[in-house]
């Protein structure tokens, strides 16, 4: 278990560093100056010629790429363009933000999925899993902007229940773990955990209909085990693959979600690519999708070192 | 013959769950005594299986439609609420599976799954119940037991999968074993290795077993007592040698013909009985068989065929009894 760990740490060097690449060579493709929206448009060309050197931006692309590499290996992501703070604290702080909101959102999402799930396969083809998937079809298929804006309608302008937007009433930078604070996660966090709902209800109905199809519940009934004992060995069973969906889905949303981010106004990673991408903040928009990407490869290191831990039959 | 262990009468098995019911299992009465092995042999789908799920009641509830009484050790397995019936599946009859790569749960080690049934049906402690799982495996000839104990059933041979779903079997010293095709899913040498150790636990142990099989030899070797299915009827039963050397019944006889060992010569060609079994959705009038019976006449076709009694433990369900007498001197 130990080695398979190790091994499994070590083969995820290279998927990082072609990440790495991949995402330095996207942001420089696209067209557009970054300076170009800094500057006023009537600057010299010597200034402009200035703040070119002083970014790095005239040096040949390979050049850029190391020397971007190596400082970011030290945890240095380079200078904002937009707001000349670094963007490590930018990035970490929406990070923050976002891991808070996605990791509330997953725990719901998976929570309601695997309850639908479990109803939808043990009682498959009644009417009880027809109202189930109906629910997982509704959370696959709603726009989730959509879904956050009725939601704010209803809760928030009609009802006055929860708050409309942010992410506290300080703002961002002072998070505390109170009631006050956590209601302005609620809406965000129920809008989004709406799309990993439906894909684990979905995932968990499949799997727990398939596994029930299986002789051995026959075998295990033939045992004497009762339907809570039976019960628990598709648990079991379902887990490995049901986590490994949950694990993937945690990943998607801690890209953030930008639309759901940008309707709550909530300060976390959606958001800042939103403003990088439109002000051509390149430094900024490299640390962040960097920095997503790596928290993708860990988040699937975890969920394969987990799943082999839950299932034998996953050469270790 | 003291009383029976188990006593099936007129058990009939219909399925619901499809457009129009199926009659699976149909006026199958058996008996079974204490440390009586009994085969029941049968083409595919002749109810073989289903008969003996139904005697744990291990067909899907919702679809199915048991008559009949089954009695086990004094009790009617078809009276009983679900309680009585999970403490009688595994305690007093346990089931070994044809392919125990799929009967096995896949993420659960063996030696877990057996103490795990033991601690269902017996108060003890997770050590006892670990000492017995090794003393099982023993006693099913696995070879460095106490390690196979950890082993995941995809980690182990077919053979010695089949003796660890045995040892599991056994765990809670059942009574009767409801063996289904034990051996088709393994090799030649291995399936003769799983006969003989299933004999020789069922004289140890004095457990009364019911075989399913499709392999005649098999059934010899294993069983005192042979009944022959067809369309979810028992049409012969006698002891073993009774059976194979005095078959009255057509189907026994075109059974027994079919058979490649030994009279495979060259050229020769394989007798098989003509037509296929009946759609069990639509059985047709009259004995189920006659359809493909070189004796049939017209008597054949209509109303049921009871069951006529050739000897102290020699039944067969047919008209034409008369007609195979000296037929099998022949």
């Amino acid at each position: 278990m130990f080695g398979y760990t190790l091994r499994r740490i070590i083969y995820t060097a290279p998927v990082l560093l072609g990440v790495a690449v991949v995402c330095f060579a996207l942001v420089h493709i696209s067209p557009g100056d970054p300076l170009i929206s800094i500057l006023p448009a009537d600057a010299s060309v010597d200034l402009q010629n200035r703040l070119r050197t002083l970014y790095g931006f005239d040096r040949s692309y390979p050049e850029q790429f190391i020397l971007w590499l190596g400082r970011a290996l030290q945890g240095d992501l380079g200078t904002s363009i937009a707001t000349g703070r670094p963007v490590t604290t930018e990035v970490m702080r929406a990070v923050a933000n976002t891991l808070m909101l996605a990791a509330v959102a997953t725990f719901i999402g998976f929570v309601l999925g695997c309850f639908f799930g479990f109803v939808a396969g043990y009682f498959s083809n009644s009417p009880l899993d027809k109202a189930a998937s109906a629910a997982a079809v509704f959370g696959v298929s709603v726009p989730h902007y959509w879904l956050g804006m009725v939601l704010v309608i209803i809760f928030s302008a009609q009802l006055g229940w929860f708050p409309a937007a942010g992410a506290g009433p300080g703002g961002s930078s002072q998070w505390k773990f109170d009631m006050e604070h956590l209601s302005y996660m609620v809406l965000p966090a129920l809008t989004m955990s709406v799309i990993p709902m439906g894909i684990i209800a979905r995932t968990v109905r499949a799997l727990v209909a398939e596994i029930l199809a299986q002789e051995f519940v026959i075998g295990l009934r033939a045992r004497g085990l009762s339907e809570l004992g039976v019960f628990l060995h598709v648990v079991k069973n379902a887990a490995p693959t049901a986590l490994a969906v949950m694990g993937v889905q945690l990943g998607y949303l801690l890209g953030g979600s930008i639309l759901i981010e940008t309707v709550f106004s909530w300060p976390g990673t959606g958001m800042l690519l939103n403003s990088a991408i439109f002000q051509r903040d390149l430094p900024l928009l490299q640390g962040t999708i960097l920095v997503l990407a790596m928290f993708f490869v860990v988040l699937n290191l975890a969920v394969d070192v987990l799943q082999s831990a839950l299932d034998p039959r996953i050469k270790r | 013959m003291s009383t029976p262990f188990l006593s099936i009468r007129n058990l009939g098995v219909t399925f619901t769950g499809g457009m129009r019911p199926v009659r699976a299992v149909n006026d199958v009465s058996l008996d079974v005594a204490e440390g009586e092995a009994v085969a029941l042999i049968g083409e595919s789908g002749s109810g073989k299986s289903v008969t003996m799920r139904a005697i744990m009641r291990l067909n899907p509830e919702a679809r199915t439609r048991l008559q009949g009484s089954i009695d086990l050790g004094g009790r009617d397995v078809l009276k009983m609420t679900k309680r009585e019936l999970s403490d009688l599946r595994g305690a007093q009859a346990a089931m070994i599976f044809q392919e125990p790569l799929l009967a096995l749960d896949p993420v659960y080690s063996l030696g877990d799954q057996i103490v795990e049934t033991i601690r269902r049906h017996e108060p003890i402690t997770r050590e006892a119940a670990r000492a017995r799982a090794l003393e099982l495996f023993e006693r099913v000839r696995i070879p460095s037991a106490k390690s196979r104990l950890d082993n995941y059933p995809h980690e182990m041979s077919g053979g010695m999968r089949q003796r660890a779903m045995i040892a599991l079997a056994l765990s809670c010293r059942p009574k009767l074993l409801l063996a289904d095709e034990p051996t088709t899913a393994l090799d030649a040498t291995v399936q003769i290795q799983v006969l003989l150790l299933l004999r020789e636990l069922q004289r140890d142990l004095g457990l009364s077993i019911i075989f399913v099989t499709h392999d005649i030899g098999a059934a010899v070797e294993v069983a005192d007592r042979i009944a022959v299915m067809y369309a979810g009827q028992i049409v012969e039963q006698a002891s073993a040698r009774e059976l194979v050397r005095t078959p009255r019944h057509p189907y026994t006889l075109g059974l027994l013909k079919s058979r490649a060992d030994g009279a495979m010569v060259k050229g020769a060609r394989l007798e098989a009985i003509p037509g296929a079994p009946p759609d069990l959705a639509n059985l047709p009038e009259g004995c189920p068989f006659a359809p493909r019976c070189f004796l049939a006449e017209d008597a054949c076709r209509a109303g049921t065929v009871d069951m006529q009694q050739l000897g102290p433990t020699h039944d067969a369900r047919c008209r034409r009894l008369d007609a195979t007498q000296p037929l099998q001197n022949a």
